[in-house]
């Protein structure tokens, strides 16, 4: 081997300093909070603090997209469904994978510079798998919740854990599988454990020691409003999770955060009352975590109809005024517009079928119409929607999402029992089948082999006109889907399902304009990013990440 | 896409035609002549619980080797075996014999049969032997079923079905198919571009294509967007079984003891 001369070595270590890709993860507040301003990066869960996973970038266009080609594919170790959502910052990609790693990846080769794993605790209890998906950056730190309900701050550059501190108590099934959010020079995170009888909240920690700046409880306690919409002592175990990122507004400086089903899921008859704020958006002060407003989608839930989903932020004109609005497609099967600066309800529409309400009042609540015992509710248990990342285009004025079609359950309310760390559920549900017995859809795909068909549900992806509610368009699948949604500037739409396919849609109409057979589930959305001029589009399918590009 | 109903497969006949709702008030007379009556089950469990549960318990699997619950007998399988064993006893006198009347003997059946819940279902099981002689023969069904290596490949194998279908369920489809057939297992019928038309059993569907089983017995997997018809039938080809309420009870005793490999 030749060495290398000294002052190649200065040469080397020159051009480093002045190439901008190498100039790494230095991702700052106030780039993230400009995220918009350079797409080639993929700063934050959503792209942007107003969570549209909307790209600026228009490299790849309805003309070349059949030029896309597989350049490199990251396969993960490790069993389940993969739902991590990749930061690409300066030619980093950060992506964790199961149960708590976290990868450093070379986006334009899929070469790993770096993995950094934290072992969960045993005492880790997550319902519905070792999900995690995906880290927030800051400075030249990254930032991960943990299966064990702590949030861990590593350096970006080499891996190394800096601080790790403890978010709630494993051992009472608190758990973290979201991707936190970066705001100002704080970390916020909220926790999982829905199934168990946790009592919900959402954190703020220093991003540079660790230390906890705040707390918000998703269920108020005693003297607190909202405390007498739970009986007795409810309140300790209700649930109310909050699992999947928020988003931000800097001018209102406000958060805001879907918050999951109460608990026990099934049997509302053991937690009388609206069961607040479980089924909710709650809008937070960014620095003190106090609560500004609220609006609950789903009032002393039977169903499990957590809202999860993201709080997609847009500013558009309403009845021919200027706004600021809140987009929100809900596990309820409702489509929501509300004013996001005071949480007020404008308009809901359902966009599946749905039987267990009649219809929203004027202030969006619903109008209840529970099923007879053993009777079908639409949307199913897993909901009209679900936690899977929706897309705003600015462009097509359109809200895009993976909904669930024709899938019903029949649920079987039960008394439970609260024990501490132990499921906490209310009972069960089936799936509605045309036969007896038949297979039904479930949490995620593990089989090759379709055998409950579109009998039990189908998905689609809609193109929802925001100001009448109704569907633009529709692209349907034989199975359902779990992916989410990606738009770009150049009006194409990037999403998948369940069945493996990778479709590019015309955001504008619908139109299938490429696809691509990834083989097995797709249950994220995809994202996009540019190296040294080349845009390239990265999706999880399965156990591996596949990033196209444009062919050379 | 999306996919319509096709039922041009099989002509119902018309009595048939009243069958396709088991809530149907003539489909459950129909259901009730293979089945216990819920008096029987109930007068069952007082039998059951003062003349055998202090041997087999409450569960029913007090003894080794039985699982009276989950009808795994050693020394019975059809309903008859099981008046056999009660009434004249097995093992040497391990197992008693019991002097019942014969409303009482038709009760404890019923009671096992309905897995011990009294709001169950209690199918009757009849004969192997006889049975496998009317899937051969009479009951017409090794022309389309494949069983241990013989017949068919067209109708889905039922060498293990014992396995995995319940008496209530195989009582179900022999009577009813229609309300039985899962939906992956729905004919299917297209038509390609070339002009082939291709009938079979569905295997896998995706968006964009299936798998089949033609009635060649051929594995094909078929582009939907090659194809200028494609049509999923909710009718089996199966039809509603015309055999007796005891050739059922035997047909059903057959298929219970399908369990795989011999």
């Amino acid at each position: 081997m030749k060495t290398v001369p000294h002052t190649w070595l200065l040469a080397l270590a020159l051009t480093g300093l002045l190439a901008p890709h190498h100039l790494q993860a230095q991702a700052t507040y106030d780039r993230i909070l400009n995220a918009s301003d350079e797409p080639e990066n993929w700063l934050t869960y959503n792209g942007t603090y107003s969570s549209q996973r909307h790209s600026g970038l228009r490299q790849i266009t309805a003309a070349n997209v059949r030029e896309l080609e597989s350049k490199w594919v990251l396969q993960n170790q490790v069993f389940g469904a993969w739902q991590s959502n990749p930061i690409v910052v300066d030619g980093i990609m950060y992506v964790t994978q199961r149960p708590n790693d976290v990868m450093a990846v070379d986006p334009v080769t899929g070469r790993v510079f770096w993995v950094y794993r934290h072992t969960p605790s045993e005492n880790a209890r997550v319902c519905c798998g070792a999900n995690n998906r995906g880290v927030a950056v800051l400075d030249d730190k990254v930032f991960m919740g943990t299966l064990d309900a702590r949030l861990v701050a590593i350096d970006a550059t080499n891996g190394r854990p800096l601080w790790d501190v403890e978010v709630a108590d494993v051992n009472s099934a608190y758990s973290i599988t979201m991707a936190p959010l970066v705001v100002k020079d704080k970390v916020i995170v909220g926790v999982g454990g829905g199934e168990y009888g946790i009592r919900g909240l959402v954190a703020a920690y220093d991003a540079e020691t660790g230390e906890e700046a705040w707390r918000f409880y998703t269920i108020p306690g005693p003297g607190e409003p909202g405390h007498d919409t739970w009986d007795a002592d409810d309140w300790e175990h209700g649930g109310a999770s909050v699992w999947v990122t928020g988003s931000y507004d800097a001018d209102l400086n406000l958060v805001y955060w879907g918050v999951g089903n109460p608990g026990p899921d099934w049997n509302p008859a053991q937690r009388p009352g609206d069961n607040l704020y479980s089924d909710s958006v709650i809008a937070l002060d960014a620095d003190t975590g106090e609560l500004v407003w609220h609006f609950q989608f789903t009032p002393n839930d039977a169903y499990d109809y957590d809202s999860v989903q993201v709080p997609v932020l847009v500013d558009m004109e309403w009845n021919g005024v200027p706004s600021k609005l809140m987009m929100w497609a809900n596990r309820n099967g409702y489509f929501y517009v509300l004013d996001r600066v005071t949480g007020e309800f404008l308009t809901g529409t359902p966009f599946v079928r749905v039987n267990w309400s009649s219809g929203l009042q004027e202030n969006g609540r619903p109008i209840p119409t529970p099923q007879p015992a053993g009777s079908p509710t639409w949307p199913g248990n897993q909901g009209g929607t679900n936690w899977y990342p929706p897309s705003f285009s600015p462009r097509t004025g359109l809200f895009y999402l993976s909904a669930w079609e024709d899938y019903a359950t029949i649920y079987r309310p039960e008394e439970s029992v609260f024990t501490p760390g132990r499921a906490f559920l209310g009972g069960g549900f089936d799936v509605l089948t045309p036969t007896p017995g038949a297979p039904g859809v479930g949490v995620g795909r593990t089989s090759p082999i379709n055998n409950w068909t579109d009998a039990v549900g189908h998905g689609s992806v809609i193109a929802i006109d925001p100001r009448t509610g109704e569907a633009r368009w529709k692209f349907e699948q034989f199975d359902v889907s779990d992916g989410g949604m990606l738009t770009t500037a150049s009006d194409l739409l990037f999403t998948g399902g369940r069945e493996g396919h990778f479709h590019g849609l015309d955001a504008r109409t619908g139109e299938l304009l490429w696809k691509a057979s990834l083989g097995g589930q797709i249950v994220m959305a995809p994202i996009t990013y540019m190296v040294d001029g080349r845009q390239y589009v990265s999706v999880i399918s399965g156990h591996t990440l596949v990033t196209f590009g444009l062919r050379d | 896409m999306r996919f319509f109903n096709w039922t041009g497969l099989v002509c119902y006949a018309a009595s048939v035609m009243l069958l396709s709702g088991p809530e149907q008030g003539l489909a459950q007379d129909y259901f009730a002549d293979h089945r216990y009556t819920s008096e029987a089950i109930e007068a069952g469990s007082r039998v059951y619980v003062a003349d055998c549960a202090l041997c087999h318990g409450a569960n029913g699997d007090g003894v080794d080797g039985v699982d009276i619950r989950r009808g795994s007998f050693r020394n019975a399988r059809s309903d008859e075996d099981l008046r056999r064993v009660i009434t004249t006893g097995v093992d040497n006198g391990r197992m008693p014999a019991f002097n019942l009347g014969a409303a009482e003997l038709e009760g404890v059946i019923a009671y096992m049969r309905a897995g011990f819940d009294p709001e169950g279902v209690a199918v009757k099981v009849g004969d192997a032997a006889r049975g496998q002689a009317l899937f051969e023969g009479a009951g017409d069904c090794a022309s389309c079923h494949r069983v241990h290596g013989r017949g068919p490949r067209t109708a889905p194998d039922l060498s293990e079905i014992g396995l995995v279908r319940t008496p209530a369920v195989l009582q179900r489809t022999l009577l009813d198919p229609s309300a039985a057939l899962l939906p992956i297992n729905r004919p299917i019928r297209a038509v390609t571009r070339g002009g082939e038309t291709i009938q079979g059993r569905r295997l896998n569907e995706d968006t964009y294509t299936v798998q089949l089983i033609d009635s060649e017995q051929r594995l094909r997997s078929l582009v939907k967007a090659d194809l200028v018809e494609y049509e999923v039938s909710l009718t089996p080809i199966m039809q509603p079984t015309t055999l007796s309420s005891d050739e059922v009870a035997d047909l059903v005793g057959y298929l219970l003891s399908l369990k795989g490999l011999p």
